[in-house]
């Protein structure tokens, strides 16, 4: 999932620095992750995971990082 | 009394002291003579203050072009609001046609097609597709005043259809548009308390449409992108914003290409003084006759 998860970063979030040099728990938005971008990147997930985010994820904290945006989905998916 | 109730009566006494003149749509409406001398006074006042900025002036009518409109991504944002002129296209029978259901009171709308003209939804709009490229090392600073539509008719006179903002525009690195947004909230304070107008700044967010604009609006807030400068008008706990405080990050550099020596996207600010919105403060607060307001206001608006 987190490979995947890069992929939709790599793609939509805009970085100002290639995605591979951020860790899982790197801070996105130090990163460049801008307010529309997050939002680019929130749909792209939302696509590409084929799942809808509740309004309470709808924060800058659901997808600070690669791994909160997994264990977001984890937890949208009953994995969590 | 409640908000809707206060604010309608002032609507009415704006009527009658000629200082607004109804059209029969809520939200649109003439002004009066003293009405636009206080506009102006205002909008001169704000152009005093930042004269050491030496901005551009620049001046648009109240459109952008659809092109320029989509590349803005308001439609992402703002679908609600946004106002599309169409126009009529067609042969004599079409003509015919639209003639009887305007007689009979149908709905002709269908008849009228896309002409490629947005009305502006915020003065700054026009200004960044004319800045792609790459800007000077001190970056750029425009002004600019517009008419702006927003499709949200309201009996609250401080919510109209049509109304002015005089822009200042900072474009540059983000610690330009930094040092740019913290000198513009000085002197909005400094005006609005020379005018004598009890007002207190606040972090705010833009009314974003639908899901994805909940987040948008939670991201402004958390990362206190936009602030304004708040003077109740027709309430206290629900004051008006006169002048507000806008931070795009590099969102507008990204889709104009708008690009600083370095490469990098340039980063927007902008500040807009609401000047109907401050005329109705500055009449709710000093009385409708403008010879009875305090001396040192009418000074300072040169009235």
């Amino acid at each position: 999932m987190t490979d995947q998860i890069r992929d939709v970063v790599r793609q939509h979030a805009r970085l100002a620095v290639p995605v591979e040099q951020i860790p899982d728990d790197g801070d996105l938005y130090a990163a460049g992750l801008t307010s529309h971008a997050s939002v680019n990147l929130m749909l792209a997930l939302e696509s590409a995971f084929d799942v809808e985010f509740p309004e309470r994820m709808l924060r800058r904290r659901a997808f600070e990082s690669i791994a909160a945006i997994r264990s977001a989905l984890e937890e949208l998916r009953g994995n969590g | 009394m409640d908000t809707a109730t206060v604010q309608s009566e002032f609507l009415q006494q704006l009527f009658a002291h000629r200082l607004l003149i109804p059209s029969g749509v809520d939200g649109l409406y003439g002004r009066g003579t003293w009405f636009e001398r206080v506009v102006e006074g205002i909008d001169a006042a704000v152009q005093r203050i930042g004269a050491p900025d030496n901005a551009e002036a620049l001046h648009f009518p109240p459109v952008v072009t659809q092109h320029n409109y989509q590349l803005s991504e308001h439609f992402k944002s703002f679908p609600d609001l946004v106002g599309v002129v169409r126009g009529f296209r067609g042969k004599d029978k079409d003509h015919l046609a639209l003639v009887e259901k305007m007689e009979r009171g149908e709905d002709w709308a269908a008849n009228f097609g896309p002409t490629g003209v947005i009305m502006t939804p915020a003065a700054c709009y026009p200004i960044y597709p004319t800045l792609k490229g790459t800007i000077p090392p001190e970056g750029k600073r425009v002004t600019v005043l517009s008419y702006c539509f927003r499709y949200e008719p309201s009996l609250d006179p401080a919510r109209l259809q049509m109304f002015r903002q005089r822009e200042h525009v900072r474009i540059g690195t983000p610690d330009d548009v930094r040092e740019f947004a913290a000198t513009w909230k000085a002197r909005g304070e400094q005006l609005f308390k020379e005018l004598s107008l009890d007002s207190w700044s606040d972090v705010a967010n833009d009314p974003f449409f639908g899901r994805v604009g909940k987040m948008l609006a939670a991201n402004q807030r958390d990362q206190g992108l936009k602030f304004e400068l708040l003077v109740p008008i027709t309430s206290r706990e629900k004051p008006t914003a006169c002048c507000s405080f806008n931070y795009h990050q590099d969102h507008f550099g990204h889709l104009f290409e708008i690009k600083l020596p370095t490469g990098e996207w340039a980063h927007t600010a902008c500040v807009g003084f609401g000047l109907e919105r401050t005329t109705l403060a500055l009449f709710k607060t000093h009385g409708f006759d403008v010879e009875k307001w305090p001396a040192t206001v009418r000074e300072r608006l040169k009235l």
